[in-house]
């Protein structure tokens, strides 16, 4: 009996210290290796998203050059915080910073873009099998508000021709939590419906017209996957590891673009940038014909004017390893799209511009 | 050895008392001091909370003042909010969960003290215990995977077929739902109900079970009109115990309520309770109105429990008057 009690309580232990996981670096970035050149450690926090490949990326320049740098996953709005307030080295997060923010830092931020996320539409309709639901963006605007509330609305058998859309209601999932996907997703909704521009707006966090909230990509992906007939954003990540289906959105130039690394690359590809950007740009309702529709960047934070020279040369040092190819074929390892050939250059000119010492190690 | 007082040795040289002696009244204040400061650290504790909470707080209240208990707003874009759905939300919650599971709980504790053999007693309280120690994260993942399907599938549409004709019970059934929270949260309080209640039974002194049992009542009689009324107190302290984890519970809560802002008529419908809202969205809230707040919510959230157990201790008190164990233990 007693045996039995000791184990419960362990496995208990066990589910409880993996699903609180989000606070802490996975792996043993945070930890000097034996012999390593100096050890000087670097801090960072933010935005959940990206966390893996993060993580990944810190290992393996902490093996490759023993620089530890120590990331926390606190979400996007804390990562912005601890950057404003200074107790970072360096934030990250899924949504750019407003005006009002880099006025609280008297400008004195550059945004970096890492990866790419893309947000993809996943269902529940074992009746369509295989093939894959198609939407555009004014009728997933009228599904979030409300205004279609059945899966074979005139609107959405236009648009899937001959799929067998069953009689129901259609359960919407939204994120309960803030996060940088609902700013993703809100952002292109409001560029393709002027009704949520005014009515809802972008945000990472916002008042949804209706449906329920789940909390984390898990909470949305397990509402979906239960309830028949129901519709939610997630990452594209999620949706691939959990094998859930996710559907096609047709893009500005009026193809249906299946979300995967490549069409997200594209998306970015896309998107007109000039050489003075500052990176906080918006990558939804791209054009081009290869682009997927809801794809955006992630970024980092780093202060133009940094206080201690020493740890600003340590990370100039990562973020130029992070550009190379080894580097950013890790992402897609992981299933984030690499940032495209041109943003990496825009990236590297940006960065050589503003911190014109030499990066650590060299 | 003699064990004269310090009073017998006045006049005595200090430097031929034993060393004992010397030595104790400085123990003496010495330990009164340390067990004075922990017990000012709670207190200080909880009025650093309510500072910190006051603060944090101030933007919103500033904005928002007392219309933020009254109001169902909550959009962090346009910068409203509004406490009311998550107030209605934490009630109601609990509401139900005491619903079920006070009389459940009392049912097993009577059962445990007067009616089960022997053997059995103590394996079945060992067991129940340890509901309580399960985590809120792992209940939680257990009412996503196991509970809500078998409600959304089964107990839900026979309720809606059964008491349907109640607004309670009507609507469109998702799963997640302020049903599903009250349940969950009733499995989680059955625990601390029962354990005290069985403390409570137990101490019951037998002469009033005698005395009933002698007077020709039924083993069932003797319970409801000698043990009980006798135990009234402490069974009112135990569903207040259990009340008071309800209204704080979080993560299990959070993963099965459905998280909106809404007031609904139907239990089927989702719904939203305060310690769910905060940790959904404090870590991602960005604008300095947002934070404020949720910390708004967080004050409100202590306001209403301290109200709560505050209404409780008085109605212990009254139910107190008038009957025996628990009255003075609580």
């Amino acid at each position: 009996m007693v045996n039995r009690a000791g184990q419960r309580i362990a496995l208990a232990l066990a589910i409880l210290a993996s699903a609180c996981g989000g606070g802490r670096p996975e792996g043993p970035a945070g930890r000097a290796r034996a012999g390593s050149a100096g050890g000087a450690a670097l801090t960072g926090a933010g935005a959940t998203f990206p966390n893996p490949i993060y993580t990944r990326w810190f290992d393996a320049y902490a093996k490759q050059t023993g620089v530890r740098i120590n990331y926390q996953s606190i979400g996007s709005g804390g990562g912005i915080r601890q950057f404003v307030e200074g107790t970072v080295d360096f934030g990250a997060t899924d949504g750019p910073m407003s005006d009002e923010q880099i006025r609280q830092v008297r400008g004195d931020v550059l945004h970096l873009p890492t990866v790419l996320g893309a947000v993809v539409l996943t269902y529940n309709l074992p009746r369509l099998g295989p093939t894959r639901l198609r939407l555009d963006g004014p009728t997933l605007a009228a599904i979030f508000l409300g205004q279609i509330t059945r899966w074979n609305h005139p609107a959405l058998a236009a648009l899937n021709p001959g799929a067998p859309l069953p009689d129901a209601d259609i359960i919407v999932v939204h994120r309960s939590d803030g996060s940088g996907t609902t700013y993703i997703f809100t952002d292109y909704l409001s560029k393709v419906s002027p009704e949520w521009a005014r009515s809802v707006g972008r945000s990472t966090s916002l008042q949804w017209p209706i449906g329920l909230g789940g909390k984390g990509n898990e909470g949305v992906t397990q509402q979906v996957k239960q309830t028949e007939g129901a519709l939610g954003y997630v990452e594209l990540i999620y949706a691939v590891s959990n094998r859930l289906p996710y559907a096609e959105v047709k893009n500005r130039s009026g193809a249906f673009v299946e979300p995967s690394l490549a069409s997200v690359t594209a998306a970015a590809a896309g998107t007109p940038l000039d050489a003075a950007t500052d990176f906080r740009v918006s990558l939804t309702d791209p054009p081009g014909k290869d682009a997927y529709p809801i794809a955006s960047f992630t970024w980092l934070l780093v202060r133009r004017t940094p206080a201690d020279t020493a740890k600003a040369r340590l990370l100039k040092g990562f973020l130029l390893w992070m550009l190379e190819p080894p580097a950013q074929r890790m992402a897609a390892d992981l299933q984030y799209a690499p940032l495209p050939v041109r943003v990496v250059e825009l990236i590297r000119t940006r960065i050589g511009e503003v911190w014109p010492f030499a990066p650590a190690p060299s | 050895m003699t064990t004269a007082t310090p009073a017998a040795r006045i006049g005595v040289p200090r430097a031929r008392l034993p060393l004992s002696l010397t030595g104790a009244a400085y123990g003496d204040r010495i330990f009164r001091l340390l067990l004075t400061l922990a017990a000012l650290l709670i207190p200080a504790l909880l009025a650093l909370l309510v500072y910190e909470l006051w603060t944090g707080s101030r933007l919103a209240m500033a904005r928002f003042g007392l219309g933020f208990i009254g109001s169902s707003a909550w959009d962090p874009v346009a910068g409203r909010f509004g406490a009311l759905p998550l107030i209605f939300g934490t009630l109601v919650s609990s509401l139900i969960a005491l619903l079920i599971a006070v009389p459940l709980s009392l049912g097993v504790a009577i059962y445990l003290t007067e009616f089960a053999p022997r053997a059995v007693r103590q394996p079945v309280a060992f067991v129940i215990g340890l509901l309580a120690a399960i985590p809120s994260v792992v209940y939680g993942l257990w009412g996503i995977f196991v509970m809500i399907p078998a409600l959304r599938s089964g107990v839900f549409p026979f309720l809606r077929r059964a008491l349907g004709f109640l607004p309670l019970f009507q609507g469109p059934i998702y799963g997640p739902s302020m049903l599903a929270a009250g349940i969950i949260l009733a499995i989680m309080i059955m625990p601390y109900i029962m354990s005290v209640a069985r403390e409570v039974l137990l101490a019951v002194p037998n002469s009033q079970r005698e005395a009933a049992l002698a007077l020709g009542a039924t083993r069932w009689e003797a319970v409801v009109t000698a043990v009980l009324p006798y135990a009234r107190s402490g069974i009112v302290g135990a569903v207040i115990l259990g009340l008071g984890r309800a209204l704080g519970e979080t993560m299990a809560v959070t993963m099965v309520i459905g998280n909106r802002h809404e007031i609904a008529a139907s239990l089927f419908a989702p719904g939203y309770t305060m310690a769910a809202v905060i940790a959904n969205e404090f870590s991602e809230a960005v604008t300095d109105l947002h934070f404020s707040a949720l910390t708004y919510v967080a004050f409100t959230l202590f306001v209403v429990t301290v109200l709560v157990n505050a209404g409780a201790r008085l109605l212990i008190w009254r139910v107190a008057r008038g009957s025996g164990v628990g009255s003075r233990a609580l």
